[in-house]
């Protein structure tokens, strides 16, 4: 091959590939405009207020095709797939308690996306902001509505490598007063203070008194569940594969995710739940691998994410391991039901 | 400051791959780079755009997009490297066997990782997404030491550590490119992760066009400039252009170790390997010790391409120049006093700058040059998988070196970890200084 014909070549293929490329980008543009319209025969939404002092009511981040997606919205607790009410207010995660909203966004920028956590009131304005070191993940308000947690994935940058780490805050909605990370809080393993460079936590969830939390703490391979003392500033080793705890609303158990042996290792969650006063683990009747951080509805039901056609549906369970998962809701992700 | 560089770069890499496909070097001086250099930069540089717009968006795929954990992914990583490692073994040894594959062996490297673009959007959840990203490190890990046999084979002793600066200049600009034109996409699009993945996949296209059809391959387009490539052991005849040459077995390629100038570097960059602290924990430490703000955290592996990139090309001569050893051990000099900045106490603003320069510089002086002295000491018959040994004892180096700095980090803390880091540098330092008198008898050393 002459220098012309591979030039020639060269540029040929540059052309065709250049019209791919462009038709790929142009096409996930027009995407954007589709995305907009609602589809037929999913759930009805129209804009109206949201309030997140309304008992009978389920919030939810909105995945539902039409121009209220990513909206957060709010159903009838007793009808999850009814119509929707659309708030104008967009969240990657969310989470509400007592009137306290924390509202997980991405901010665009010209170079990258940087995301913020948002405290709402419970007319979701907006009372402060934060920022989030990376890709945010779970969120959640103590019951009292005071303090407010959230969990982001950092790193996956080029020369890092693609590991990831995980940053939990948490921040007194009172005060303001923000702990950007709990690894500045002393950890108690086994009775004695310890420390490694690879602690990562994730998935706080708070008791009632204000006081007390739970989260995952991951060290050397292996997550435990910890307990936390927001006063004193330390957490404490309780047991080993536990994941995204959540504590009932009564206090006495925490469901949560478990690495299950024999399941596929990108799969390997089943729902289990932990009686604290008994240390009694009960699996839960869902089959599938779940990766959320799930909502105690009352004292016996739970409520948890999996993926679906649009992203995400809500399915619930009861929390004694009988009955059988059942789909409340469809293109619906990070659920509150506010008290 | 990086982006105007590296658009500079671009066009004139664009040109020097058309100019390759002539004869090589007619009456070029003897200063230029080799056209093959060139060709394979732009290779570098389209390939890394397109992996690294991948790179940037997955862990935001994942997680908004597919609403996965990327935590899971994650422990996965360490497998795909190990493999890796083994999987670029086997692609110096496959180049070498047959004489002058090198071309096809890299070729089909940048294959497997251009096909792997449009599988990522069939595959929606972790195993899969796993599997294509495990199959396109199998390519990296099958194209490296190819390319840089080649690299070496098309460049002259005299200037090689300057081939190697450009190739690695080129390499890094498409790694700093990559995420802009990544997040442009996503910019003017709604979730177009697809989009993205499309693009990148035309773009790895190209670059394996490029390389088809402007990199010379066979033993013909290398045999001019690897005769003048005489090292000082005869054990294997410099062969090259005869392609009745006996196939270099795995056994041969083995005992290259029982060379004592390889074994030589080989034994240094593992040494050294040992003592360097991985790139996470270096910003982890910076972060931790010199308080960077977390929304800075993304930018930082930015500052130290950046000062890779701009670097690269003076280091390589000056590695030509005054002699790759001297630089090589400069570079961990450098190292060595970025873990200083980080112990002392005294915290001004440009700490954290001046660190991450220190710590391009690092690779500048190190990454290419290493490939460029170990060249010297390997017959061009088994370039390839000599290259493939000192890259992969390295990188198990840093792996071990990994592991226990994190160890080190639970037990004492960072500061002292970084301490016997810097400790342990200092030592390997010194002891791959004694070597050099051992390892200086190539002629072609220093010019």
């Amino acid at each position: 091959m002459t220098l012309r014909t591979r030039i020639l070549v060269l540029v040929c293929a540059l052309v065709v590939l250049a019209g791919v490329a462009t038709a790929s980008v142009l096409h996930a543009s027009a995407r954007a405009e589709r995305r907009n319209q609602a589809r037929p025969g999913g759930p009805r939404i129209t804009a109206g207020p949201v309030s997140l002092t309304d008992s009978r009511r389920l919030v939810f981040r909105n995945m539902a095709w039409g121009p209220h997606r990513d909206e957060l919205t709010s159903v009838a607790a007793s009808d999850p797939s009814g119509p929707r009410t659309a708030a104008r207010v967009k969240c990657l995660r969310f989470y509400a308690a007592s009137g306290t909203g924390v509202c997980l966004q991405a901010v665009h920028g010209a170079m990258r996306d940087t995301y913020r956590a948002v405290i709402l009131d419970a007319g979701l304005r907006v009372r402060a902001r934060y920022e989030v070191p990376g890709i945010p993940s779970r969120a959640r308000v103590s019951p009292s509505g005071r303090y407010a947690a959230w969990t982001a994935f950092v790193g996956g940058d080029s020369y890092a490598g693609t590991n990831f780490s995980t940053r939990a805050a948490i921040v007194d909605t009172r005060t303001g007063r923000l702990t950007p990370s709990l690894e500045e809080y002393r950890v108690v393993k086994d009775g004695r203070t310890y420390h490694a460079a690879d602690v990562n936590f994730w998935g706080v969830t708070f008791a009632a008194d204000d006081r007390t939390f739970y989260a995952t703490m991951a060290t050397h391979g292996t997550t435990h569940l910890v307990r936390g003392d927001l006063t004193a500033r330390t957490v404490t080793t309780l047991r080993a594969n536990v994941e995204c705890p959540s504590l009932s609303p009564d206090g006495t158990r925490i469901a949560f995710k478990k690495r299950v042996k024999g399941l596929p290792k990108d799969a390997p969650w089943h729902l289990y739940v932990l009686d604290l006063r008994t240390g009694r683990e009960t699996p839960l009747a869902e089959p599938r691998s779940v990766d959320d951080q799930v909502v105690w509805r009352d004292d016996r039901t739970l409520v948890y994410a999996l993926p679906g056609d649009y992203g995400a549906d809500l399915w619930t369970l009861p929390a004694d391991g009988t009955g059988a998962p059942r789909r409340v809701s469809t293109a619906a992700v990070s659920p509150a039901y506010v008290r | 400051m990086y982006l105007a560089d590296s658009r500079a770069g671009a066009p004139e890499a664009a040109a020097a791959s058309a100019e390759s496909a002539a004869p090589p070097r007619a009456g070029r001086r003897l200063a230029a780079v080799a056209p093959t250099v060139l060709a394979l930069g732009t290779v570098s540089l389209i390939t890394d755009v397109s992996s690294e717009m991948v790179t940037a968006v997955l862990p935001l795929y994942l997680v908004a997009g597919l609403g996965l954990s990327p935590l899971g992914f994650g422990l996965l990583d360490g497998v795909y490297n190990g493999f890796s490692a083994l999987v670029r073994l086997v692609g110096g040894h496959l180049a070498d066997r047959g004489g002058g594959r090198h071309k096809w062996v890299a070729g089909a490297g940048y294959a497997l990782s251009a096909a792997c673009k449009p599988l990522l959007l069939v595959a929606r959840t972790l195993t899969p997404i796993g599997l294509v990203l495990a199959a396109d490190r199998t390519g990296k890990g099958l194209r490296t030491a190819p390319r840089d046999a080649l690299i070496s084979l098309s460049s002259t002793p005299e200037t090689r550590g300057r081939a190697f600066g450009v190739h690695r200049a080129m390499d890094t600009a498409g790694a700093l490119l990559g995420p802009l034109a990544a997040f442009l996409i996503l910019r003017a699009t709604v979730d177009g992760y697809d989009a993205v993945f499309m693009v990148s996949f035309c773009v790895a296209v190209v670059g394996v066009l490029v390389l088809v059809l402007f990199v010379p391959g066979g033993p013909a387009a290398r045999a001019p400039r690897t005769t003048t490539d005489g090292t000082t052991t005869p054990a294997a005849p410099t062969a090259s252009t005869t392609p009745a040459a006996p196939r270099p077995t795995l056994r041969v390629a083995l005992a290259l170790l029982r060379r004592p100038e390889l074994r030589g570097i080989a034994l240094c960059a593992l040494l050294l390997g040992l003592a360097t602290v991985s790139d996470s924990f270096m910003f982890l430490l910076l972060q931790h010790r010199l308080g960077v703000p977390d929304r800075w955290f993304a930018l930082l592996p930015v500052g130290t391409a950046g000062a890779f990139l701009l670097l690269a090309v003076p280091l390589g001569r000056l590695a030509d120049r005054a002699g790759r050893w001297r630089v090589f051990l400069a570079g961990h000099g450098a190292l060595l006093l970025a873990y200083a900045l980080m112990l002392t106490s005294w915290h001004g603003t440009a700490l954290p700058f001046a660190v991450l320069f220190l710590h391009g510089g690092f690779y500048a002086a190190t990454d290419g040059v290493l490939m460029a002295a170990a060249s010297d000491s390997v017959p061009a018959e088994l370039r390839s998988s000599g290259l493939a040994l000192v890259q992969t004892g390295q990188a198990l180096a840093r792996f071990v070196c990994s592991l226990g700095f994190g160890a080190a980090w639970t037990a004492w803390g960072d500061r002292t970890a970084l301490t016997g880091s810097a400790v342990a540098l200092a030592l390997c330092a010194l002891f791959a200084l004694s070597l050099r008198p051992a390892r200086r008898t190539p002629p072609e050393g220093t010019v």
